[in-house]
């Protein structure tokens, strides 16, 4: 690895100026106020609503419970609301409010539904034109005949792209704690979250559930969040390199996201589906025991997958990089 | 007259490994190429594009890669630079072997491959630092020193989007200096220059050669490698034609010469019972349409050379007034043609 320094100096310097990251502050800044006041006007009708959370809680349950009562519903989907109920009980048991309104819960459930759609979008802003945008740019012609291996060139761009993911994650969660903090209070660091609900068909296993404080619970979600946008940044890291436009890049790896999520909703008959990575990017729901969207997933079935699919562009990517002409 | 074939040069002639060794140790010996091409062939998609180029560049001369568009020139100076892998072949820079050792190669030459294309979004300064930081031992001096060679100074920390053509030239050479190479390849260097950056360029490259650097230069105009080199390789169709000294591989092709009198046919006939000259009609010449832009109409001849002044008298002599008397060079199109008759004879 000798050398290798000043090369991801390089390709952190370009990333830098090309102010991408600035892109993905500004979309922060945006946003997350956005959903700071939507979050406000939700705690506001449930304070108005319910003098104690319990009765929310309670009102929850019941209005779940009478669904599932009704006959129109399918089977199918009476199987998300019973698990629903069973987690609800569960914090009610504890005395525990899963709605907290302050920084720290905001920051938690703002990360959690951002993994499928958010974050790989943050992320394609970073490293869709990692390949492609030097090849457009005409720039790949000096920074291959230089005296530096290809394989060296790509590695270094991988570190780069690595921290920025990382960079990304921190600022997202950052920028979270930060805005939503002057309207509900920067608390709720060591507010227990229940975690290791372990789903069964239509059960749940509370057998290996347990509370942790919320920041060891963000921790693990950050590092969660981390892999799945890791194999992102990777998978389209492999389409830069083979398609030779920035935009189509950017297209080709919305649409597998996309279509991902979609899957998710529609393929429980499906079961297939499972082995296709964006079915699986949605990591953090293992965490807080949402039932996963095909059966016989669990987080070491997701985590194979997407470690297989990484491995896999990884492999594709060094391989046509290091043995492609460049014609022009 | 030498014409230097390489498709025909016996292996016997090449220097062994050992003495190459030797030379790549000490630097490399006079005499000794710079950069060493020898059988060069690459196949796209089933379809061969180059089939035979070889040729030597010794230390310190100015190379020239003559050829029209789409003969195969950029291919080769992309694979001399190791942007496209030869399907056979092989080429030696420096002595080391590009496709076994392609950083101790590569850390040889600095080339601009058809466009100085340089990161838009950096300063000048940024772009040079960039690729000081990919080969050891470039300093902040050694980019000053660039810098002030191409005399971009002024202009070094503006942001690259806001140059020139001109500039952006000089700045990819100042980034092909960098190295401290020994081969600096410059692909079309003088396309999209205007008449005054293209004047600069030239003197720019004698200075350069001055210094004891080994130029290799593609054009497709046969004026430049003329103004230009030293040597030339000559190629078409993915082929070359022939290697050797500018002036005797120009010098095959006849040149012509353009006649302007005041009794255009009186001319005309006393130029046709001529021996030592040749008339052409209209379609039967391949020049250039610019050189008879400013001579319409003009009698198309070649001439033997010592004849002339004899002409010229006869034509005096006989009360015709010249307007003028022009001397035309060859295109590259006639130089193709004079270089395939002999390769067919």
């Amino acid at each position: 690895m000798k050398g290798m320094l000043p090369l991801v100096q390089n390709e952190t310097l370009k990333i830098w100026k090309k102010k991408r990251f600035y892109v993905i502050l500004l979309i922060l800044l945006v946003l997350v106020p956005l959903f700071t006041y939507a979050q406000l006007r939700v705690s506001q009708t449930n304070a108005a609503n319910f003098k104690d959370w319990r009765n929310q809680i309670q009102q929850q349950i019941t209005d779940l419970q009478n669904t599932l009562a009704s006959d129109r519903m399918p089977e199918e989907w009476k199987k998300y609301d019973r698990i629903k109920v069973q987690q609800l009980q569960y914090y009610l048991d504890h005395d525990i409010n899963p709605n907290s309104p302050d920084a720290a819960t905001f920051t938690r459930q703002f990360m959690a539904s951002s993994v499928s759609m958010f974050f790989p979008l943050l992320i394609l802003a970073l490293s869709s034109d990692l390949v492609s945008g030097e090849r457009t740019g005409g720039t790949i012609k000096m920074l291959l005949t230089r005296p530096v291996r290809r394989w060296k060139i790509l590695t270094s761009k991988l570190i780069a792209l690595t921290l920025y993911v990382s960079l990304a994650i921190l600022a997202t969660g950052a920028v979270c704690y930060l805005i939503s903090g002057l309207l509900f209070g920067y608390g709720g660091w060591t507010m227990p979250v229940f975690t290791g609900f372990v789903i069964d068909g239509s059960a749940i296993d509370a057998t290996g559930v347990h509370a942790v404080p919320q920041w060891a619970y963000m921790l693990m979600q950050s590092g969660l969040i981390w892999i799945s946008c890791m194999t992102i940044a990777i998978l389209s890291t492999m389409v830069s390199v083979l398609v030779r436009s920035t935009a189509a890049s950017i297209v080709t790896m919305m649409a597998a996201v996309i279509s991902g999520s979609i899957l998710a909703g529609m393929a429980s008959s499906w079961e297939a589906a499972k082995y296709i990575f964006s079915v699986n990017i949605d990591l953090t729901d293992y965490l807080e025991g949402t039932p996963p969207p095909i059966a016989g997933m669990d987080i070491g079935f997701s985590l194979a997958v997407l470690g297989i699919w990484a491995a896999a562009a990884l492999v594709v990517s060094y391989g046509v990089f290091t043995k492609q002409d460049i014609l022009n | 007259m030498t014409i230097d074939y390489p498709v025909r040069r016996r292996p016997k002639s090449r220097p062994s490994a050992a003495a190459q060794d030797a030379a790549s140790k000490a630097g490399v010996a006079a005499g000794e190429p710079v950069l060493d091409v020898r059988g060069l062939k690459k196949r796209i998609r089933r379809k061969w594009i180059i089939h035979e180029v070889g040729f030597q560049v010794h230390p310190g001369e100015i190379f020239g890669f003559l050829g029209p568009n789409g003969s195969g020139k950029t291919t080769t100076i992309r694979m001399l630079v190791d942007l496209i892998k030869p399907t056979e072949g092989e080429i030696l820079i420096g002595g080391h072997h590009l496709a076994r050792d392609p950083e101790k190669a590569l850390a040889e030459v600095g080339c601009i491959v058809e466009n100085p294309e340089m990161y838009p979004y950096l300063t000048g300064w940024e772009n040079l630092e960039q690729f000081a930081r990919m080969q050891p031992g470039i300093g902040e001096d050694r980019i000053r020193e660039v810098v002030s060679i191409v005399r971009l100074d002024e202009r070094i920390h503006d942001k690259v989007r806001d140059y020139s053509l001109g500039m952006r030239q000089r700045l990819g050479i100042a980034q092909a200096l960098l190295g401290r190479p020994k081969l600096l390849i410059l692909d079309e260097p003088t396309n999209g220059l205007d008449p005054k950056g293209i004047k600069e360029l030239r003197e720019f490259i004698r200075m350069l050669s001055a210094t004891g650097l080994s130029l290799f230069i593609s054009s497709h105009l046969l004026s430049e490698i003329q103004l230009m080199c030293d040597r030339v390789a000559i190629i078409n169709e993915g082929r070359v034609l022939a290697v050797g000294r500018v002036d005797e591989l120009v010098g095959q092709a006849s040149s012509f010469v353009l006649w302007q009198t005041d009794r255009q046919e009186e001319a005309r006939a006393l130029l046709a019972d001529q021996p030592s000259v040749q008339l052409f009609g209209d379609g039967e010449h391949r020049l250039d349409e610019g050189a008879l832009a400013h001579l319409p109409g003009a009698i198309v001849t070649s001439v033997d050379e010592e004849a002339l002044p004899d002409v010229v008298e006869l034509l005096v002599r006989r009360g015709i007034g010249i307007e003028a008397v022009q001397r035309v060079a060859p295109t590259l199109e006639e130089l193709f043609l004079r270089l395939t008759e002999v390769e067919a004879e």
